[in-house]
């Protein structure tokens, strides 16, 4: 693996740290399956590709793409809420329909970003090459996230979430809406996953309509080898596993791709991640000596 | 202070199992008041609870607590006049949360929640001045996670939670069942004390009449979803367990099947 492939993967393992935090809040936090995610990632590149090349300043559209993500993400709780249909049936049909109105969003397939300035611009040319401008400033962003999750989940509200998702009606007997912190969890979530995708989209030039495929096992994949690699019961360490999952898994895909005695191929990038996964979920288990189960 | 009055519950109704589980309860329960209730499975007692917790919103008639028409709140939104602690210890605790987010969780209970830290330096101390208070040695486990906790000191914890933030009414159910004697005697006992110390306001559930007796100022006993018994004051201290049988045999005119179920 060349030094430049590395460093691609530490950043893609970076950008896609912002899907793992929101897939952690949904599947741990608020014990909500969320396949909303495989939407709200191309549309967050979506909207923010569209709104650089209307001229827009990249950090407010990377914002608009957040609040994009958040809608997505109250589309489902209210689903879920409101309509009493069953939490990942609802994230399908929200996934589903993300799809036709990020072609909308787009009015094409895909569009490319090529020399408009993004949230990066200002930083290449100030000496570093640029392999290392991407991951230090996605990584930089990516500190900042881990720190307001966790200082959230650590507030009186994120308390309130974290007893939504563990136990509800112990939860609404503490006097806590659980209705409200579903939408305000999912759409925290989505938003995060909408960062992400607005990110994808500004460290690869481009965004397209099928880049959100697979989002949710690209983001459940962070979160286990997280878990798996960072065992502890605190939040921020959690937080930081999912960082840490996220950066490993692409270094093995970059590391099992390009190796050339594996003799593996770009296409064969799905059945690597499933057994990436199943190895993360079997790892614990032989780790207690086998015979536990 | 609980006003209800011509409360009924009707469980899925126009459906074959259709199911009048409270008809024409009328009760007024004064400030400071400790009711026990009693009465054979399927009597409505844990109705009546789930009517005043907000979890079953009645079919028809009224509840108020402490003068506010409670009578269609869903729970969350009277949580700061009730309280309440469960029979299964598992339901009225987090088990994957730590004793002291379990112990935030609840003094902000019926308040708005913010974005200040859960846990500060004093409400900490406030938390483990409490937990202390229970003799347990859980003051030295505070960071440990509920599901580590035995029923009972997770019992014990969850009537702390019950009085940490302040409420009028206190809702016990059978909060004392799924203890081992020991510690089903201990929790009475702490019942008691934070009931005494906090004037609350309190409704316990129970199967055993001796407990229904031995503890609270009145004793309601609960059949076919009707209050058919209320005693308080020189008549309830008089009473027997044996008497309590004869005059439930009295009232419903008939015997009864399952006496076995009601002294334990």
């Amino acid at each position: 693996m060349s030094q430049i492939a590395f460093w691609g993967a530490v950043e893609l393992g970076l950008v896609f740290s912002f899907v793992a935090i929101g897939v952690y809040l949904a599947f741990r936090v608020l014990d909500f399956p969320d396949l909303t995610v495989d939407g709200s990632f191309p549309l967050g590149a979506a909207v923010t590709a569209v709104l650089i090349l209307a001229g827009m300043n990249a950090w407010a559209a990377a914002g608009v793409a957040m609040l994009a993500g958040a809608a997505a993400g109250l589309v489902t709780a209210t689903l879920n809420v409101r309509f009493r249909i069953l939490n990942l049936l609802a994230s399908i049909l929200t996934m589903i329909a993300l799809f036709s109105v990020n072609l909308r969003v787009m009015g094409r397939p895909n569009v490319a970003l090529i020399n408009q300035d993004t949230m990066i611009s200002p930083f290449y040319g100030l000496g570093l090459p640029d392999f290392y401008v991407r991951p230090l400033f996605v990584g930089a962003l990516v500190v900042v996230a881990v720190l307001l999750v966790w200082r959230f989940l650590e507030s009186d509200m994120g308390l309130a979430m974290r007893a939504t998702g563990a136990n509800p009606r112990m939860a609404r007997a503490q006097g806590v809406k659980t209705d409200r912190q579903i939408y305000l969890g999912m759409a925290l979530s989505n938003a995060l996953v909408a960062f992400g995708g607005s990110l994808f989209a500004q460290t690869n030039g481009f965004a397209d309509v099928t880049s959100g495929v697979g989002t949710i096992v690209v983001g459940l994949a962070a979160v286990i080898i997280g878990e798996t690699l960072f065992r502890s019961r605190l939040l921020l360490i959690a937080l930081i596993g999912c960082v840490g999952g996220s950066i490993i898994y692409r270094i093995a895909i970059q590391f099992a791709l390009s190796s050339d005695f594996l003799g593996l191929k770009a296409s064969d990038l799905n059945l690597v991640t499933a057994v990436l996964v199943t190895l993360a979920l079997i790892l614990p288990r032989l780790r207690r000596g086998g015979a536990a189960a | 202070m609980i006003e209800i009055s011509n409360l009924g519950v009707v469980f899925g109704r126009g459906t074959p199992l259709q199911k009048q589980a409270l008809s024409g309860v009328n009760l007024t329960i004064e400030e400071g008041a400790f009711v026990t209730v009693i009465g054979s499975n399927g009597a409505g007692k844990s109705t009546l609870l789930g009517v005043l917790a907000g979890d079953v919103l009645p079919t028809e008639g009224k509840v108020v607590i402490s003068g506010k028409n409670v009578t269609r709140k869903p729970t969350a939104d009277r949580a700061s006049l009730v309280a309440r602690v469960f029979q299964d210890p598992l339901t009225g605790s987090c088990g994957t949360l730590t004793i002291e987010e379990n112990l935030a969780l609840a003094a902000a209970r019926g308040r708005a929640r913010g974005l200040a830290p859960a846990l500060g330096k004093n409400r900490r101390a406030h938390f483990r001045e409490r937990v202390a208070a229970l003799n347990l040695g859980l003051e030295d486990r505070m960071q440990d996670r509920m599901e580590l906790l035995s029923g009972g000191q997770r019992q014990a914890l969850s009537l702390v939670m019950a009085t940490l933030a302040g409420s009028e009414v206190l809702l016990l159910d059978e909060h004392t069942a799924a203890l081992d004697p020991g510690m089903a005697e201990y929790v009475m006992e702490l019942t008691q004390s934070l009931v005494n110390e906090n004037r609350l306001t309190t409704l316990m559930v129970t199967h055993s009449m001796r407990q229904a007796l031995d503890f609270g100022t009145r004793t309601i006993m609960l059949h076919g979803g009707s209050i058919v018994l209320d005693v308080t004051g020189d008549n309830r201290k008089n009473l027997g367990v044996e008497d309590l049988i004869a005059m439930f045999r009295r009232v419903r005119g008939q015997n009864l099947d399952d006496d076995a179920l009601l002294i334990e």
